[in-house]
């Protein structure tokens, strides 16, 4: 009679599989060694693109070797979360510096003083909250008064789950708080404009293009570099059916950057971590950032691009009498502000 | 001598059920199992207590009723579908037959984008609509077009093989002994097959409530209107509020379970009752 399977046929299938089993797994503790990896935030994708060529050439000139620089993008919030879980990033850049805060104390692999180590608190480029509306404004949108208005639909993304839309949501809450002096006010506010709300994604692109592409709404609020890149897109496509309407005052919304202290020093890419971070605040990456649309910090470069960048009134959070781990708390955690605006009763 | 059909020794069956439990731990028992733990960190009251807020009640009450509807729309739109395919010839039908899958394979945003793009109000179904006045996207409506999409291959692949096997006899001699087609249909093909059109129905349900990425992108989410169970899920992981995001998940988990085990139930004895 035959046997079937024969157990040293099945031997060795077993210890062939434990090797392809192996051999995989040494790949890839392989790989992640010998990367630099860069996790950032969704709409710096193409800004990062330039950067890491810039860097690499200029990398090259100076130490002679090669390197490769891995993107991971993604929201904000899901970011941190990954890093925080393991994700072995040498660098970030994210949305807001409340993510990062909470990478360093919920992680320990970012130092606490991060905000110190890079100059302008790090943060080497900047954005602001900008309304985008349909061609020769229908509705009159001139400022934040008039969104709020009955009958206007707005776009804007969730910010509970978008971190760029939390600035969207402080950059309304700041104009009122300035404007009507108070807290309540500045709260009545803020639900009438998500009582305007129509539409609510789950991250900027998705209200890019529910506004854009779906025509739904008659305004959406976004960050400028995003307003800038839909009219530069609209440009290249040959339509003209967009127009951005700048605010009186908005927000300085900050996106900050930091080493992963930790992990890079582990993985021995401490140096290039570093020295990648500076060459944001270069000359060259400076121009690089104020192409893309996000407003450089540099004097002389934003100088150079000023007609790119409407001077308008910022204030930023701490104008506001707040800091990230305040407004997360006051506003977007359970039961905060946010919340009580979708409550009936 | 005997012919020894199935010549499979003990040893055959120690190596493939140790590997089957190995597996079955690794991918499913341990992960579920850290969900569980997860949330018994906030302990059962707390639980209790991230379900006493309204609006993950109203998402609650969401997603279970849009996943109801859609899991009943299925029902029909799958059993009609499978009984196409099986009992009748036409032009590209084996290219239809390989359409039903697609739902299984798309990614589900996707999915969800493609059925924005056509259901809002300037897509190609939706300006029709909204000429009537009647909003499909960013409605409880648009969700339920997207669970019906994602949900009916379900139905369809469970009843398929099951109409297939169906003894041509059985249709022929309920119509020789007088029964009309509607009869023939009600009182001899349907006892046979709701078991599986059941267990059908009761996969796309579960599928329904869990669904996340079609469905963000149609229902517009706004809170205590067309936001689901699994974005509040999603909410609060932003918030690193691992504990109650796992509790909702937890209850999302146990609630599809038991609706899995009474569906298994009803179908073990509604084959006892026909065999």
């Amino acid at each position: 009679m035959k046997k079937f399977p024969r157990i040293s046929n099945l031997k060795s299938k077993i210890s062939a599989i434990l090797c392809i089993f192996l051999g995989v797994m040494s790949f890839s503790s392989l790989a992640s060694e010998g990367t630099f990896l860069h996790v950032s935030f969704d709409p710096t994708r193409e800004l990062y693109e330039e950067i890491n060529k810039a860097f690499l050439k200029e990398w090259k000139n100076k130490k002679g070797n090669d390197f490769a620089i891995q993107q991971s993008h993604g929201g904000s919030g899901k970011q941190a979360r990954a890093v925080i879980d393991g994700l072995d990033a040498d660098v970030v850049s994210l949305a807001l510096s409340y993510d990062i805060d909470s990478i360093s104390t919920k992680s320990g692999l970012i130092d606490a003083n991060w905000q110190k180590k890079l100059p302008n608190n790090s943060v080497p480029y900047y954005s602001t909250i900008v309304f985008l509306v349909r061609k020769s404004n229908p509705k009159k949108i001139k400022d934040w008064d008039d969104i709020v208005k009955p009958g206007i639909s707005i776009i804007t993304p969730n910010p509970k789950t978008s971190g760029g839309a939390r600035w969207n949501y402080l950059a309304a809450y700041g104009f009122a708080k300035r404007k009507y002096k108070s807290d309540e006010k500045a709260t009545e506010f803020i639900k009438a404009l998500f009582k305007n709300t129509s539409v609510l994604d789950t991250g900027a692109r998705g209200s890019t293009t529910t506004f854009v592409q779906r025509g739904i709404g008659d305004v959406l609020i976004t960050w400028e570099n995003e307003a800038k890149l839909s009219l530069d897109e609209e440009k290249r496509s040959g339509k003209n059916t967009l127009e951005v309407v700048y605010p009186s005052e908005s927000i300085k919304a900050e996106t900050p950057v930091a080493v992963v202290t930790k992990t890079a020093t582990e993985k021995g890419n401490l140096e290039k971590a570093t020295a990648y971070l500076e060459f944001l605040y270069s000359k060259e990456g400076q121009s690089i950032i104020a192409k893309h649309f996000f407003r450089p910090t540099d004097a002389a470069v934003s100088k150079a691009s000023a007609k790119e960048f409407p001077n308008i009134k910022l204030f930023s959070l701490s104008d506001l009498g707040e800091t990230w781990d305040s407004a997360q708390k006051k506003h977007f955690a359970d039961a905060g502000v946010f919340d009580a605006i979708y409550k009936t009763k | 001598m005997l012919i020894e059909t199935r010549p499979y020794k003990k040893l055959h069956f120690g190596i493939s059920l140790g590997l089957t439990v190995f597996y079955s731990s690794a991918v499913v028992v341990i992960p579920l199992l850290g969900l569980f733990f997860h949330s018994l960190g906030i302990g059962v009251s707390g639980i209790l207590e991230v379900f006493a807020d309204e609006r993950i009640r109203s998402a609650l009450f969401l997603s279970f009723s849009v996943g109801f509807i859609s899991a009943l729309i299925n029902l029909f739109v799958g059993f009609l579908f499978a009984w196409v395919l099986v009992r009748y010839n036409f032009p590209f039908k084996k290219l239809l037959d390989t359409l039903i899958d697609l739902p299984f394979t798309l990614p589900t945003a996707v999915a969800g984008i493609a059925l924005t793009t056509i259901y809002s109000q300037n897509g190609i179904i939706g300006s029709f609509f909204d000429k009537w006045g009647i909003k499909i996207a960013y409605t409880p409506i648009g969700i339920v077009i997207a669970l019906v999409f994602i949900g009916f291959p379900f139905v369809v692949r469970t009843v398929q093989p099951v109409i297939e096997e169906l003894p041509k006899e059985l249709e022929e001699s309920a119509r020789c002994l007088g029964a009309t087609p509607f009869q023939t249909f009600y009182k001899v093909l349907l006892p046979e097959l709701w078991p599986s059109l059941l267990a059908g129905t009761g996969m796309a349900f579960a599928r329904s409530i869990g669904e996340y990425g079609s469905v963000v992108f149609i229902s517009g989410n706004i809170p205590g209107k067309t936001e689901i169970l699994p974005l509040l899920i999603v909410t609060k992981l932003e918030q690193y509020e691992y504990e109650k995001a796992t509790s909702i998940a937890l209850v999302m988990l146990l609630t599809s379970f038991v609706f899995m085990f009474l569906i298994n139930l009803l179908q073990e004895r509604a084959s006892k009752k026909l065999s």
